[in-house]
C-alpha cells in the first residue's frame, strides 16, 4: 500500500467555461441533444417568418387619419406603394365608442370616476394586509383618475371635491387601510348609482334592504340559530325591496331630491359593459359558488338534492342558452309591466353559470383537506359556520385558487358572448358598428387586436394576481 | 396505589358509559360498552388494532356517533342536540395522533382560535394563556412559527397546549405518539405525564406501556368491539388474567 499525504491544501477553481453563465445555460435550454437543436432552429426560423412578416406592418402603422383611404395613402407616401401597414387611426377616432359604447359625452367622467372607484375598493380585499402594496395601487389609480377626469367633461366644483376625495383615499391606503373597506361596501350601490344615475334615494333604500336583513340576523341568530335567522333575514328583505323599496325612495326623493341624469342600459356598450358585467358576476358567482360547494356536501337530503340539481344543470346547459334565456324567456315569468333591466338579467345568469363552476372547483378544494382538520375543528367546540369561516375555506380557497381565478378569466372573456342578446360588447358589438362606418370599410385586424390586447391585459393581471396569493398564503415551508 | 403519581381521585364522576353500542353499516365495532371515569383519574386504553379503542374516546366527544345506550359527560348526556355536542366539545379536550394543527395559521392563532370564538375570550387574554401553555409544553420561542415549521414532537407538543387552552375539564389523546420519531416520542410523554401530575381527567389510546405503568391508575385492553380486561397497571402487566391479554402483551411486550 502506497502512503499518501497532501501537503498543499487545493484552492476553488472557476468551473469550465462549457459549464458556466449563458454557454452553460444555452447548452442546457436549447442545445442538449439533437432533437433539442432541431426544434431550436425550427423555432428561431418561425420566430424569424412571423416577426419578418407582421414587424412591417405594425411599424408603418399610422395614428391619426380620418378614414380608411386615408391611412392608405399615407402609409403609401411613407413606405412605398406596395408596403403594408396598420391603421390604428381607426381605435384613436372610435376610442370613446369601444370604452364607453353610447354613454352621453358630457357625462363620460361617471364611468370613469366608477372604474377610478373600483379599484381603490379593491385595495383592501387584494391588498388587505399590506398597507403598501394598497398604498401604492390607490396613489397610482387615484392619479390616473384625476387625469381621466381632468381630461372630460365635468363641472369644475366637482372635479376639485373628487380629486380631493381621492388624494384623500391614498392617503388612508397607507394608514388606515382599514376604513377603505367602508368603500369597498358602499361600492356596489355608488356605482350603480353614478352608472345608471337616478335618484340616490333608490340605491339607499335597496342597501336598507340589507340592513333589514343584518337587524333581522344580529336580533334572532342568537335565539333561533344561524340558517333560521338567515332566512327570515333573506325573507324581510325581500319583502323590504318588493313592497316598500320604491315608496321610501320616493318619499324621499320628494323631501330632499338628490337625483342625476338617468342613464338607459342601451346606451352601455365597449369595455364599460364587459365590465359592468365581468366585475359583478364575478365579485357575486365566488360566495354563491362556496355555498353550492357546501351545500353538495351537506348532510340535509334537501340542501344537497338543490345544490347538485342546480350545479349539473346549470353546468350542462351553453351560456348562449341562459343568455336567450335572460333576453327572452324570464320576461315571461316576471308580472307584466316588471321593467327588469336587461344588463342586471344577463349579470344574474352570467354570475348563477361561472358560480356552478366555481361550485365545483371549491369542491375540489374541499376535497383536499384532510378530515383531521375537521375533526380538530369539531372537537376544539367550533361550531358549522365558525369551522368553515376559520379553518376549512381559508384552506379549500388556498387549494383552489387556480381553479377560481380559470373561472374569472373564463367568465370576463365569455362576457363577449352577450352580443348575441343585442348588447353592444367590445368584441363583436362596437367592432362590428365600427367597421360599418364608410369611412372604415375594409379595416379588419386593428380593432379586433385592439379588443383582444386589452381583454389581455386584464386576464393576464388576473393571472399573475394569483400567482402572488398562492405565494403569499404559502405556509408550509418557509 | 398503582405507581408513584399522586391522584385526587373524588367520587365525581366524570365520564359515564353505559350498555353503549355502535355499529359502522353493519360491522358491530363497539360491543355493549360500560364505563366510568371519576374525576382526576388517568386511564389508558390499549389493545390490537381495529379493536374500536380510538372509536370508543371519539364516542365520548361525538366526533363519532353512538347508536345505543347512553354516555353522559360531566353531567351532559350526548344526543343529537347540537348545544349539547358543543358544550362537551367545549369541556373536553382531544390529541390526536396526526396532530391535526390548522397549517394555514402561526402557533399562536392555533392556540387562541377556540378560546376567541368559542369562549369569547378577549384576545390579550387568549394570548397571555397561550404564551402561559407554550411555556408549560417548553417550546414559546415557536408561538410565531407555523406548524409546517415544527417537528412532529413539536407539532404534537402544540396541539397538546391548544387543547389546554381551551380549560378542558377532561383531556383525550388518541395515540398520541404512533406517528413520531423514537426520539420525539420521550418529549411528548413528558408533557403527559406533566399534566397528570396536576390531577387532568385523561383517557389516553396508546401503546407506550412504560407510560401506563407510570402514569395510568386503570388499564383497559380491548378486543373486537368490547372490553376484554381491567385493570390497575401493575396487576394488569404482571398478572394478566385472561388468554387475549397475555397473548397481546407477550407481543407487544416481548421483543
Amino acid at each position: 500500500m502506497q502512503t499518501f499525504v497532501r501537503t498543499e491544501m487545493l484552492t476553488p477553481q472557476a468551473p469550465p467555461v462549457t459549464e458556466r453563465g449563458v454557454v452553460k445555460w444555452l447548452r442546457e435550454n436549447l442545445f442538449s441533444s439533437a432533437l433539442n437543436i432541431g426544434l431550436t432552429l425550427l423555432g428561431i426560423a418561425t420566430l424569424y417568418y412571423v416577426v419578418t412578416l407582421s414587424l412591417p406592418w405594425l411599424l408603418n402603422g399610422v395614428w391619426t387619419a380620418s378614414s380608411l383611404t386615408e391611412c392608405r395613402s399615407i402609409i403609401a407616401q411613407n413606405a412605398g406603394p406596395d408596403a403594408s401597414g396598420a391603421c390604428w387611426a381607426i381605435i384613436h377616432a372610435r376610442w370613446y365608442q369601444f370604452i364607453y359604447g353610447f354613454y352621453p359625452p358630457e357625462l363620460y367622467w361617471r364611468p370613469v370616476l366608477a372604474f377610478g372607484l373600483l379599484l381603490v375598493a379593491l385595495a383592501p380585499i387584494l391588498f388587505g394586509d399590506n398597507a403598501r402594496n394598497a398604498g401604492l395601487l390607490v396613489s397610482i389609480v387615484s392619479a390616473l383618475t384625476i387625469l381621466s377626469l381632468f381630461l372630460v367633461n365635468m363641472p369644475m366644483w366637482l372635479f376639485l371635491a373628487l380629486s380631493a376625495g381621492l388624494i384623500l383615499a391614498s392617503y388612508l391606503a397607507y394608514t388606515r387601510l382599514n376604513l377603505l373597506w367602508y368603500l369597498t361596501l358602499l361600492y356596489p350601490f355608488l356605482t350603480v348609482w353614478l352608472l345608471w344615475g337616478g335618484s340616490l334615494w333608490g340605491q339607499v333604500s335597496i342597501m336598507a334592504g340589507f340592513g333589514v336583513l343584518v337587524a333581522a340576523y344580529r336580533l334572532l341568530s342568537p335565539r333561533l340559530g344561524v340558517p333560521i335567522a338567515t332566512g327570515i333575514g333573506v325573507v324581510a328583505a325581500v319583502l323590504w325591496w318588493l313592497l316598500l323599496d320604491d315608496k321610501v325612495a320616493e318619499a324621499m326623493q320628494h323631501l330632499i331630491p338628490l337625483a342625476i341624469t338617468p342613464i338607459e342600459s342601451d346606451k352601455m356598450g365597449g369595455f364599460l359593459l364587459a365590465f359592468i358585467i365581468g366585475v359583478s358576476s364575478i365579485s357575486l358567482s365566488l360566495p354563491i359558488g362556496i355555498l353550492l360547494a357546501l351545500g353538495r356536501q351537506s348532510d340535509m337530503f334537501l340542501v344537497k338534492a338543490l345544490s347538485v340539481g342546480f350545479i349539473e344543470f346549470v353546468r350542462g346547459v351553453p351560456l348562449i342558452t341562459m343568455l336567450f334565456t335572460a333576453s327572452l324567456l324570464l320576461q315571461y315569468f316576471l308580472p307584466p309591466n316588471t321593467n327588469f333591466d336587461l344588463i342586471l338579467r344577463v349579470v344574474i345568469l352570467v354570475t348563477l353559470f361561472s358560480a356552478a363552476y366555481n361550485a365545483e372547483v371549491v369542491r375540489g378544494g374541499l376535497a383536499a383537506l384532510p378530515k383531521g382538520q375537521y375533526e380538530a375543528a369539531d372537537a376544539l367546540g367550533l361550531d358549522y359556520w365558525q369551522a368553515q369561516r376559520l379553518i376549512i375555506m381559508p384552506q379549500a380557497l388556498k387549494v383552489s385558487i387556480p381553479g377560481i381565478v380559470s373561472t374569472f378569466i373564463g367568465l370576463f372573456k365569455d362576457t363577449t358572448l352577450v352580443t348575441f342578446v343585442g348588447l353592444a360588447e367590445p368584441l363583436r358589438g362596437i367592432t362590428t358598428i365600427v367597421r360599418a362606418d364608410i369611412n372604415w370599410k375594409g379595416v379588419y385586424w386593428e380593432p379586433y387586436l385592439f379588443v383582444g390586447a386589452i381583454f389581455f391585459v386584464v386576464c393576464y393581471g388576473m393571472s399573475r394576481y394569483s400567482l402572488y396569493l398562492e405565494g403569499k398564503l404559502r405556509t408550509d415551508h418557509n | 396505589m398503582a405507581n408513584a403519581l399522586q391522584t385526587n381521585m373524588t367520587q365525581e364522576v366524570a365520564i359515564q358509559i353505559t350498555a353503549m353500542n355502535k355499529w359502522y353499516g353493519t360491522f358491530h365495532v363497539l360491543r355493549d360498552i360500560n364505563m366510568t371515569v371519576q374525576t382526576g383519574e388517568r386511564i389508558v386504553i390499549c389493545g390490537p388494532s381495529g379493536s374500536g379503542k380510538s372509536t370508543l374516546i371519539r364516542c365520548v366527544n361525538r366526533l363519532e356517533e353512538h347508536q345505543q345506550g347512553q354516555i353522559i359527560v360531566d353531567g351532559t348526556e350526548l344526543t343529537n342536540d347540537i348545544k349539547n355536542i358543543d358544550k362537551v366539545r367545549s369541556e373536553v379536550g382531544m390529541v390526536f395522533q396526526h396532530f391535526n394543527l390548522f397549517p394555514h395559521l402561526t402557533i399562536m392563532e392555533n392556540l387562541t382560535l377556540a378560546p376567541i370564538w368559542v369562549r369569547k375570550i378577549p384576545k390579550a387574554e387568549a394570548d397571555e394563556t397561550a404564551m402561559y401553555f407554550l411555556n408549560k409544553v417548553k417550546i414559546p420561542e415557536q408561538a410565531h412559527k407555523y406548524p409546517g415549521q415544527l417537528s412532529g414532537g413539536q407539532q404534537q407538543r402544540v396541539a397538546i397546549a391548544r387543547s389546554l387552552c381551551m380549560k378542558p375539564r377532561i383531556m383525550l389523546f388518541d395515540e398520541p405518539t404512533s406517528a413520531l420519531d423514537p426520539e420525539m416520542i420521550k418529549e411528548v410523554l413528558d408533557t403527559m405525564i406533566g399534566l397528570a401530575q396536576d390531577g387532568m381527567t385523561m383517557i389516553c389510546v396508546t401503546h407506550e406501556m412504560g407510560f401506563a405503568q407510570a402514569v395510568a391508575n386503570r388499564v383497559i385492553f380491548m378486543d373486537q368491539g368490547q372490553i376484554v380486561e381491567q385493570n390497575e397497571p401493575r396487576e394488569f402487566f404482571n398478572n394478566p388474567k385472561s388468554d387475549r391479554t397475555k397473548l397481546f402483551l407477550s407481543q407487544i411486550l416481548g421483543h
